[in-house]
């Protein structure tokens, strides 16, 4: 608890100068560490589980793909999340009157799959979750790169995408594979950890427990707070806000 | 342990964990929770769907901002998708005892400008919305950051969200800036050397006597940014200048509670020592009138200076070439001079009284250019009041500008608002990204008095020449 103990002084401050808030001493949080798996009951399904998925793979070499690209503002206005994806990438993707532009890559049919590889800095901009809807709306389960936006990254685990992060040289070499061979395959293990191209090379990524066991299980985090209610309970009755 | 120096960051964040997870995310309690009309609706049906309740109403506040026209509020919207979105927000905000400020209520405005000057932010909070442009809210010492729906769910049903601790970086301006650099140019400054990407991970911390001296609207408008160069949030540590900002604002404490807010208020500080995982530091002298030549915020240079090469900002070449295509630009072009077709002044960057200030500071005595359209958008009702009664209505008038009714506008294009296709705007917003001020616009993002300068020369124009 270094944390807490650093700033003790602060938080005392922070409870206290509120006259109005009762005597609360004997429920004052303390800051505790859950671990996570204990929690685990009556949780429910809120997206397919991710275990390990095998796919062929779209490329799009292009960094700093950012939201407004992803799903254009003016196609936010719905108030049910169906039916992004019909506009993934609109303005790469359709000209103006709705034809197909031939030279992106979402419109060539020699790359498919429920992987999509992007350049580096993927998902920057908007807070906008419609962005990761769209990405699965379309079919993706997977978005991987050299390195994500975070409010992107937290989205995309919210709702069940997996957003790898590899090495530039290996993103690189992904990039060629699927260049010289467009069937490549793409082999995402979870609880390994490890991405692999298949019959190629392979790399270890990053991915916190908590988020890990959420993804494998088909998990959200809205019913894990749920079983959190009176310890937040305590705790807002101490916040002087 | 406890003699370890602390960073504002620390103090805040470690005063909100509810709970630590192993190998996980940290529980945070968020004291304020700001909805709009686009990143809710989904959120309010997964509560439904759920059989969740809000659990406490009182904490969040509602105004309806993204999706608005900013001419003729008093009719019905127009577009039937954008009303359903208004109507939603306002049945969900009364189902549940939110506080909503819709279209026509005298404090609706965008709700990075609303809330401040209603004294709902304050320090030391953490506040979240559905909107990556909360880092706003930092200016006053809070931890304040963009999430997404899911998260608003989150919020609204257990008041927490989940989050992995950021790092920390401080990012310090020292000197004074020359006559004419706001505070506009100093973020756009430092994105264009961090990089868009160069902050991500990290929450940052402004330090320095540039912010030290500098305004709560300036502060808000450098707060504003450190999403655009890809960081969790910025802050700076309040100070005299933040607590008379607050002073007597209507939701702000009062009295005796007043007293003991300050009292709280002035032990958030970064203590000398604290831990940074990042440190950069820059001159006030380094720093000119930024102009955007490229389409990420990152791509931006002093007016004087010519457009770099790929190598020269450490970019890949396709994509850079990719982004100089898109806006018809080329290396080694200097900015200044470039035809402006549109400007726009508005936004939750760039749409309060002391950018109106600025603008009309250029445009006094002067006219609009005939050939730019400008659209002069308010932040708030609040703000358009204060136009009106700073006289400032009557130089955008005398000079041939109109004054539209406040929302975010041409900033992201959602209502009408659209720059057309292949046109240049000199914009005070933020994002300067492919498409983002509508569907082939051509976005040069710059500071009040850039934009006032190119709405009357009808040029890229250096405002000191004007100043």
């Amino acid at each position: 608890m270094v944390h807490y103990c650093r700033t003790r002084g602060v938080i005392e401050a922070f409870r206290s100068f509120e006259r109005e808030q009762p005597e609360t001493k004997n429920n004052k949080p303390e800051t505790v560490t859950t671990n996570h798996k204990q929690q685990t009951t009556n949780r429910t399904m809120a997206y397919d589980k991710f275990t390990v998925l095998k796919s062929t793979a779209v490329p799009m070499p292009i960094e700093n793909v950012d939201t407004d690209q992803i799903i254009p503002a003016r196609f936010l206005k719905a108030t049910e999340r169906k039916g992004f994806g019909d506009n993934l990438f609109r303005d790469w993707r359709f000209e103006g009157d709705g034809t197909p532009k031939k030279d992106f890559v979402l419109n060539n049919p020699i790359y498919t799959g429920k992987i999509l590889v992007g350049g580096k800095n993927f998902g920057s901009g908007s807070s906008r979750e419609h962005a990761a809807w769209a990405i699965y709306d379309y079919g993706f389960r997977c978005v991987v790169s050299s390195f994500f936006a975070d409010i992107f990254k937290n989205n995309s685990l919210n709702i069940g995408i997996l957003p790898v992060q590899v090495s530039e040289s290996f993103l690189d070499q992904i990039f060629k594979a699927i260049e010289a061979n467009p069937k490549t395959e793409l082999e995402v293990n979870l609880a390994e950890q490890k991405i692999s191209i298949v019959g190629g090379a392979s790399e270890s990524f990053e991915i916190n427990g908590y988020k890990k066991h959420n993804m494998m299980n088909g998990f959200d985090d809205i019913d894990f707070l749920q079983s959190l209610k009176s310890d937040i309970q305590s705790f807002a009755v101490n916040s002087i806000y | 342990m406890s003699k370890t120096p602390a960073a504002l960051f620390d103090k805040v964040w470690d005063s909100h964990v509810v709970r630590h997870i192993e190998d996980g995310p940290d529980v945070l309690f968020i004291d304020r929770h700001f909805i709009h009309e686009v990143t809710s609706p989904v959120a309010f049906l997964g509560l439904e769907s759920r059989g969740l309740k809000v659990m406490f109403p009182e904490k969040t506040f509602a105004t309806a901002d993204h999706n608005t026209p900013t001419i003729n509020q008093h009719l019905p919207v127009q577009d039937a998708l954008s009303a359903n979105q208004l109507k939603a927000l306002e049945s969900n905000s009364a189902k549940y005892g939110i506080s909503h400020w819709g279209l026509g209520n005298p404090k609706n405005g965008i709700v990075h400008v609303v809330g401040p000057e209603n004294g709902i932010t304050l320090p030391g909070m953490t506040i979240v919305c559905g909107d990556s442009h909360t880092s706003t809210h930092g200016a006053f010492g809070a931890i304040a950051f963009g999430i997404g729906t899911s998260e608003v769910e989150m919020v609204l049903s257990s008041q927490c969200i989940m989050q992995p601790r950021p790092k920390k970086m401080r990012i310090n301006v020292n000197g004074k800036l020359g006559k004419g650099i706001t505070p506009k140019d100093v973020v756009l400054f430092i994105i264009s050397r961090l990089t868009a990407a160069g902050a991500t991970g990290y929450f940052v911390e402004f330090a320095g006597d540039v912010f030290e001296n500098m305004s709560m609207e300036g502060r808000m408008t450098v707060c504003n940014m450190s999403i655009e160069m890809g960081a969790r949030g910025g802050m700076i540590a309040p100070d005299e200048t933040t607590f008379a900002y607050i002073k007597g604002r209507e939701k702000a404490p009062k009295g005796e509670a007043w007293d003991k807010a300050l009292a709280f208020w002035k032990s958030l500080k970064t203590e000398e020592g604290a831990f940074f995982d990042k440190e950069h530091t820059f001159s006030a002298s380094e720093i000119e009138p930024m102009i955007t030549y490229g389409t990420n915020p990152g791509m931006g240079i002093g007016i004087t200076k010519r457009i770099p090469s790929a190598e020269q900002i450490g970019s890949g070449q396709a994509s850079f070439d990719k982004s100089l295509a898109y806006m018809d630009f080329h290396e080694e072009e200097s900015m200044l001079g470039k035809k402006v077709d549109y400007v726009f002044i508005g936004s939750c960057t760039n749409g309060r009284i002391e950018d109106f200030r600025a603008f009309a500071s250029v445009i006094k005595g002067r006219k609009k250019a005939d050939h730019v359209t400008a659209w002069i958008v308010p932040g708030s009702h609040i703000v358009e009041q204060q136009i009106k009664e700073e006289g400032i209505l009557d130089i955008l008038t005398e000079a041939g500008f109109q004054l539209r009714q406040p929302g975010c506008s041409a900033c992201l294009a959602m209502n009408d608002d659209k720059i057309p296709a292949g046109k240049y705007a000199v914009s005070t917003s933020n994002r300067n990204f492919e498409g983002r001020q509508g569907p082939g616009a051509r976005t040069m993002l710059a500071s009040p008095l850039v934009a006032a300068a190119a709405a009357v020369t009808g040029f890229v124009t250096d405002p000191r020449e004007l100043i």
